[in-house]
């Protein structure tokens, strides 16, 4: 699939198994930035961040690795949060617990609608992906557990394993912090394993892949499926630092902003994702006095990347250092 | 007067009603999508918001310029069009070399702006539209009453649906249309303009959005957000019609229309997904969409 084609190819073979210096290198740096970050900025901003950067993460697995353009992922994201915030605060589980329960039921719910919506490719996947997710949207709002408007709120935060507390907001940043680099991590491995150059095979070349003889269908199902899970990590997540759930998470602007945010950070780069979240959230949190204005900006933003800069912020930097990031 | 499944037939047929003139909206906006898609290869985020536009375009003729009904239903989606026209040369045209993905992601953008634009000077509470006093009142059927504005919005998108498959498909404007859909570079090659027909043909499809969106305006509030569901639901139709065939993706809106008026009267929690679920059968027994040629 030619969506990729602006992005900066990955060096050869042997490159991608194991990490390059670089990469550790910006990752240490990251961590190290993110461990103090809470000293410097508010901790559920930054905790806000971290979730939307391992979302865009989770997309950008499905959308620059995989080529597919999902434009659903808010159902993922906003039905675990929903799946989490009821184990909290209805089951009373604990909040590994109640993110592990998110995280299943999105990975099931990416499963079911994953096997139905790669049946089509490109345009149709695009549109079949956003109307499922809208269809989780009005279920979401006409079932009773997810309180239709209101959505599940004051959530109990809990104990981690059931012994820490994680009422501060400090210990949760660590938690989330854990969280996130865990899962961008993962999907670091996932991206460089066999498996993530099956899918570059296939993004590139759908035709040579299948002679080849890959399944490429159950290759495409893996990886939604994977992507789904994680959204729902990241959304579930969010549920447990916010102690809310709501509507916002499942509406279908959910799944633009994600889109934006890759987009905009650099499909199919490694550190793209995390750019592109920090940059849109600290943006919406200072425009958030502007009210539709913020949509008209990210409507503007979208229009710029596409016509001016797709490789997106990354990709240019990564361009102009001659090293795939 | 007798009851069909429980159900008084007045319940029936008004419902029915309500589902075609969804259906009407749906069926319009669907061929639309089609048409922009035939040539353009690209799904129009933006048709939605187009849509609204037009509602808006009749709503501002009125008010600011007192430009009633009848004028509107020609001016708005001229004006619209041309709006779409003008999208197309600037912005549109420079992506036709790249993946059609792209062409999604910068009309949904545009979409965000519009509707942005259009919420920061109106609200979301919505601006009433008077029916044009020629086409109020109503007419007592004996089982149902029909309102004279209902009936004119069914009326009004088969004439233009049909109008639409006509040229398209039976004019020697719409052979030029159709070949170039199969090969553009032969088309050209013989002396037709393609990249001019490829910017009428959108402004033709928006200039359909801005149209249902006119007829629109005197039923629902006219409102910025009222094309931003509408449209998944719109994708959804085009999802299961396919987009090869211009006579079925107008069935499948009327159809699908009716269906959703059906489930509200049978089973009303499931209105809002019927279409969904439908759209998910069709993956699974025919992926291609029910007029769609497979590949």
């Amino acid at each position: 699939m030619a969506i990729a084609e602006d992005t900066v190819k990955t060096g050869p073979l042997r490159e991608s198994i194991g990490m390059p210096r670089l990469h550790k290198v910006i990752f240490l740096v990251l961590l190290g930035l993110a461990l103090l970050l809470p000293y410097g900025v508010y901790p559920v901003f930054a905790m806000k961040v971290m979730c939307f950067a391992l979302f865009a993460y989770a997309f950008n697995l499905l959308l620059g690795f995989g080529g597919l353009l999902s434009f659903g992922h808010a159902a993922y994201f906003g039905g675990a949060s929903y799946v989490a915030a009821h184990a909290a605060k209805v089951w009373g589980l604990t909040p590994e617990l109640s993110i592990l329960a998110g995280t299943v039921a999105a990975a099931f719910l990416g499963l079911v609608i994953g096997a139905l919506s790669i049946r089509r490719q490109g345009i149709y996947f695009a549109m079949v992906t956003l109307a499922f997710a809208q269809m989780v949207y009005f279920f979401a709002l006409q079932v009773p557990f997810t309180g239709g408007e209101d959505g599940i709120q004051s959530v109990p935060r809990g104990d981690l394993f059931g012994l820490i507390s994680l009422r501060s907001n400090m210990a949760l940043y660590y938690f989330v912090l854990a969280i996130t680099f865990g899962g961008i991590l993962l999907i670091y491995r996932i991206v460089h394993s066999p498996f993530g150059q099956v899918l570059k095979a296939i993004r590139e070349n759908e035709p040579r892949a299948i002679s080849l003889g890959y399944q490429v269908n159950r290759y495409k199902l893996i990886v939604f499926t994977l992507s789904a899970a994680l959204a729902g990590l990241a959304g579930a997540t969010k549920s447990q630092v916010f102690q809310l759930a709501s509507l916002t998470d499942v509406h279908w602007a959910m799944s633009g902003e994600v889109v934006l945010m890759t987009l905009l950070g650099g499909m199919g780069t490694v550190f793209g994702p995390i750019v592109g979240a920090a940059v849109i959230v600290t943006m919406q949190n200072y425009l958030a006095t502007f009210g539709a204005w913020v949509t008209v900006i990210q409507g503007a933003i979208f229009v710029i990347s596409v016509l001016l800069f797709r490789e997106g912020i990354v990709g240019v930097i990564s361009k102009w250092l001659k090293r795939p990031l | 007067m007798f009851e069909l499944l429980g159900v008084p037939p007045q319940v029936l047929m008004g419902q029915l009603l309500l589902g075609l003139i969804n259906g009407s909206f749906y069926a319009v906006l669907s061929l639309g999508l089609a048409v922009i898609f035939g040539l353009l290869n690209i799904i129009n985020f933006a048709h939605g918001a187009q849509y609204m536009m037009g509602a808006f375009a009749a709503w501002m003729l009125l008010t600011y310029v007192g430009v009633g009904y009848w004028p509107a239903l020609i001016v708005a989606p001229l004006v619209v069009g041309a709006i779409g026209i003008v999208l197309e040369r600037l912005m549109l045209a420079r992506l036709y070399h790249l993946d059609h993905l792209y062409g999604l992601l910068l009309t949904f953008g545009l979409a965000l702006i519009i509707q942005g634009l259009f919420r920061n000077y109106y609200g979301i509470s919505g601006l009433p539209y008077q029916i044009p006093a020629s086409l109020s009142g109503g007419y007592n059927l004996g089982f149902m009453f029909l309102p004279t504005y209902r009936g004119w919005v069914v009326v009004a998108s088969v004439i233009v649906c049909f109008a639409t498959w006509f040229i398209i498909e039976k004019t020697k404007l719409g052979a030029y249309l159709r070949a170039a859909t199969e090969n553009p570079v032969l088309v050209g090659a013989f002396g037709i303009n393609v990249p001019r027909m490829i910017t009428l043909t959108y402004g033709f499809g928006v200039a359909l959005a801005g149209f249902a969106g006119v007829l629109a305006a005197p039923i629902y509030s006219v409102n910025p957000n009222m094309g931003a569901d509408l449209i998944i639901v719109v994708f959804a139709v085009v999802v299961i019609g396919g987009m090869g065939s211009i006579m079925g993706a107008i069935l499948t809106g009327y159809g699908l229309g009716l269906v959703e008026g059906l489930t509200r009267v049978f089973y009303p929690e499931g209105s809002a997904v019927v279409i969904f679920v439908i759209m998910a059968i069709v993956l699974l027994f025919r992926p291609e969409g029910l007029f769609g040629r497979a590949g």
